[in-house]
């Protein structure tokens, strides 16, 4: 049986035993090896790909350094994001404080790269020696004549969801900064999606056909203009809600704009992404032409998707990630895979997201939240995985115990939103559960009660 | 052009980082803490820390790389953290039950000014550590030196906490601190000392920590590391050989004050002539003849280079990175006829620079060092820029100006998340210098035939 610290064990469900009363968004215990990060990474995710802003780390220079260029947020222009900028604080500059170096620093980069817009990240530290960030900001802004804007991402100041927060209050200080005018109303922007292996690309192609104008990407391909002019898309489409959901409702309040949750991976939600927009503009050609869209679109990648099904039918998969709203889309995905999820969990779900995923989820299935390589271990070695879904942090602990793995975080090589994004996913998926290399490896066998 | 933001023209920047040549003192922690047996690290700050060093480590070993941390919150970063620390060393030993927890500290809890040596008797004192458990520790703040500091700070406290000079006699064993080297180097270190007839101590030694065999067990703790009772016995060695003046040295010191252990500080066995000087040093402190064996290996190398001169002489070639690397490097480089033109590391460090003046100031070439403040990626790619070089030897951050500039590169050093190799094949030693002029040449050969006229394409070389 696996080892779950007490502390821990209404953060795991398992679906068919007992009531549920699942806690979560809770702070991780002191001396787990958490697989969460903190808030400076969640705003420094959600805004870095915005590819012709500079984006400035004010603090020592590991979270520059940590988070240079390593999620593959592709952009189709400017490249600028791609870089890593820090103040490179020291310890003079921790006891006399930093502002003089963000000044300095702000100014050699704006003079030399001429930005669309700056963000100034502050981190841990920065927030303990009382660095007057908004100060430096406003003044850099007017001397300048560039939109400067502070992000307050104190490390410390929670997880990766309260960085999303951050970085959302940033992004609506740029809002409306730009007229409206010369926008159709049939118009959208994509909100939550990174353009990890292009994905925005895609989804872009689309809505276009569609006949529906993307106004701004949220932010992935981001540019600075289309986010000044963003409150004039008549509706906002919402993926990985939880890092961008904030921001939504802010447009929401302020410009009457509403938004729709949506996810892109598999089929089904991915269609359910063009439909509900179609049905929101309540136009009868656009919805036909999602029809359309889907139908062509599906019937092109599901022979090959069939094929791969034969060897994958009855296959278990594993699934942790970052946010919730993912794991829904791969448990269906996996369906149509003809895979059972055995295991599903995220870092920063809620009680919605987990009864939401209880509900779609067969009987015994582990639902988890804020795990940790010890109780996935653990879990995947009880249920006798064929392959495991996750991030950088997750592959080595599915290769260690024998089994495939996909990456479905910031290191995919392929798009795997979108139709074409289902049938990479299949691929992967196939792929790495029927490599031979298995055959040398002796896996842990599940344990008792699920053999019946 | 991933780098056509680049401007040609040098200046003299204030403040600003572009494209660091370095990362903070912690993640060089956790890697030390992960050569000793049975020992979780633990990071004393905010999640993220920990979060970025374990991906970071995972990504260049491709091994899982266990780590806690105390999950800093605004209270722990007001009131102080430690509260978070003894709750972790609690669950730490409840949960994972290592046999020592290894604690660094980061910029947030330095600032704050966490007490750790105090907040560890506390948890003593509130029984929080089981019977036979340990506890060791060191600081890390992320604005001070760099990654290798880091490193070296951990290995030191190595030796602060559990060297002794217990028996008063000395035992027929020689102390090695490698430095920051891979795991595969770390084994042919003691590979060589085994052939050598020499008993040692290796630590840290993250073999057969970070480049486990495939079992179909995932053990937490491998069996690899350096253990506990062997680190004890430090104090009755011989003597203690560091490699690396930056991450090995401070430890060495340290060893030599506190039990009287005599201690050499040598390059990192790189190339010819630093492996030869770690031999030769072996055989003194011994008294040892060099096994034929051994012999044979230099001879090897040597023939290499013999062999293959032609292709490396007058080559001009830029290399970034850490700074005991480098300058073992340099020398390599230079007696392959090479030209260590462009030199980068983020590490500060007046002595580097000395050290580098030491291996290449009698060449006939001008070369370029900077080390510390301003000294990243973007200047060495300026550097390029005004005069080109045919090779770069560097980690992964390099691959944007090999790209940009249509340079071969060569991965070395830390981190190298694009390729492998690097855990599983030593670049030090005779063979490990065999296995860096094999990649050297391959990268200029293959270049060659990239880019020679149809009419001269050789297909013999």
């Amino acid at each position: 049986m696996v080892r779950i610290l007490d502390e821990r064990r209404q953060q795991v469900y398992r679906k068919g035993q007992g009531s549920f009363n699942m806690t979560c968004e809770k702070k991780s215990l002191a001396g787990a090896v958490s697989q969460r990060a903190c808030v400076f990474c969640g705003s420094r995710v959600v805004l870095y790909p915005i590819a012709d802003a500079l984006h400035l780390v004010h603090g020592p220079i590991g979270c520059a350094a940590y988070t240079w260029d390593i999620r593959g947020a592709l952009s189709s222009g400017p490249q600028l994001h791609r870089l890593s900028f820090s103040t490179d604080l020291r310890e003079m500059d921790v006891i006399q404080g930093g502002e003089k170096k963000l000044y300095n620093s702000l100014v050699e980069l704006i003079d030399e790269y001429q930005p669309k817009a700056a963000f100034v990240y502050a981190t841990c530290i920065v927030g303990l020696i009382g660095d007057d960030v908004d100060a430096i900001c406003r003044k850099v802004s007017s001397e300048k004549n560039i939109t400067v804007l502070p992000v307050h991402s104190e490390g410390f100041c929670g997880s990766k969801k309260e960085g999303y927060r951050a970085a959302c209050d940033a992004l609506y200080k740029l809002v409306g900064t730009a007229p409206a005018d010369g926008v159709s109303r049939h118009s959208i922007n994509i909100m939550g999606d990174f353009n990890l292996a292009g994905e925005i690309w895609l989804i872009r192609e689309y809505y276009n056909r569609m006949g529906v104008e993307v106004v701004a990407n949220i932010t992935g391909d981001g540019r600075v203009a289309d986010i000044r002019r963003m409150h004039a898309a008549s509706l906002n489409v919402v993926q990985c809600s939880g890092s961008i959901i904030h921001l939504a409702r802010k447009l929401e309040e302020k410009y009457g704009r509403p938004y729709i949750r949506v996810s892109y991976f598999g089929i089904e939600d991915m269609a359910k992404a063009l439909y509900d927009v179609a049905e929101f503009f309540d136009d009868p050609v656009m919805m036909e032409k999602a029809e359309q869209i889907v139908r062509s679109e599906v019937a092109a990648i599901m022979p090959e998707i069939r094929r791969y099904r034969k060897d994958l039918v009855g296959r278990k998969a594993a699934v942790y990630v970052g946010g919730a709203f993912k794991a829904f889309s791969l448990v269906r995905a996996l369906r149509l895979l003809g895979m059972r999820t055995v295991l599903v969990g995220s870092q920063t779900g809620n009680q919605d997201d987990y009864r939401q995923l209880r509900d779609m989820c067969d009987a015994g299935t582990i639902i988890v939240d804020d795990s940790n390589p010890l109780e996935l271990c653990g879990f995947l070695k009880e249920k006798g995985c064929d392959i495991f879904i996750g991030g950088v942090k997750e592959r080595p602990i599915a290769y260690k115990l024998g089994l495939g793995f996909c990456d479905h975080n910031h290191e995919r090589k392929q798009a795997l939103a979108g139709f074409t994004g289902m049938l990479n996913f299949a691929r992967e998926v196939y792929a790495t559960v029927t490599s031979p290399v298995w055959q040398f490896v002796r896996r842990p066998q599940p344990a008792q009660e699920n053999k019946k | 052009m991933l780098l056509r933001h680049t401007s040609s023209e040098v200046q003299q920047r204030g403040a600003l980082t572009i494209n660091p040549a370095k990362t903070c003192q912690p993640i060089g922690a956790m890697y030390a803490a992960l050569g000793i047996h049975g020992c979780m690290p633990h990071s004393h700050g905010s999640q993220g820390c920990c979060a970025y060093h374990r991906s970071a480590l995972t990504r260049h070993y491709k091994e899982p790389a266990m780590a806690t941390t105390s999950s800093f919150t605004e209270g722990a970063s007001v009131f102080g953290g430690q509260a978070n620390l003894v709750a972790a060393i609690n669950n730490i030993f409840t949960i994972y039950n290592p046999d020592i927890i290894a604690v660094h500290t980061t910029c947030l809890s330095e600032t704050i000014g966490d007490d750790i040596p105090q907040i560890i008797q506390r948890a003593e004192s509130d029984g929080k550590i089981p019977e036979g458990k340990l506890l060791i520790h060191c600081n890390t703040p992320s604005y001070v030196g760099s990654h290798v500091t880091g490193f070296a700070n951990m290995v030191k406290s190595m030796v602060t906490y559990f060297s002794e000079s217990g028996s008063g006699k000395k035992l027929n064993q020689v102390n090695i601190i490698p430095g920051w080297v891979e795991p595969a180097d770390m084994r042919e270190i003691k590979r060589l000392c085994g052939e050598m007839g020499v008993k040692t101590v290796i630590f840290p030694d993250t073999s057969g920590v970070l480049d486990v065999a495939m079992t179909g067990k995932a053990e937490h703790f491998p069996k690899g590391g350096v253990t506990v009772e062997a680190l004890k016995t430090t104090g009755d060695s011989k003597a203690t050989i560091a490699l690396g003046e930056v991450t090995s040295g401070p430890a060495a010191k340290a060893l030599d004050v506190k039990c009287n252990v005599p201690c050499e500080i040598l390059d990192l066995p790189i190339g010819l002539a630093a492996t030869d000087r770690f031999i030769d040093t072996l055989r003194k402190i011994l008294h040892i003849e060099v096994p034929e064996t051994v012999t044979e290996q230099r001879g090897r190398l040597l023939d290499m280079i013999m062999d293959t001169q032609q292709y490396t002489y007058k080559k001009r070639v830029a290399l970034w990175g850490d700074p005991d690397q480098l300058v073992a490097l340099a020398e390599f480089l230079v007696l392959l006829d090479m030209e260590p033109v462009y030199i980068v590391t983020g590490t500060p460090g007046k002595n580097f620079l000395k050290r580098i003046e030491k291996v290449i100031g009698n060449c006939a070439f001008k070369a370029e060092v900077k080390a510390g403040a301003g000294a990243d990626m973007y200047l060495m790619h300026q550097w390029i820029k005004n005069e080109k070089v045919d090779l770069l030897i560097g980690n992964t951050y390099g691959k944007y100006i090999s790209r940009d500039e249509d340079i071969p590169l060569v991965r070395f050093g830390f981190p190298i998340f694009d390729r492998v190799g690097h855990q599983y094949f030593p670049t030090v030693g005779y063979r490990g210098g065999m296995r860096l002029l094999e990649m050297i040449l391959n990268v200029l050969l293959d270049r060659q035939d990239r880019d020679c006229p149809e009419e001269s394409f050789e297909l013999v070389m």
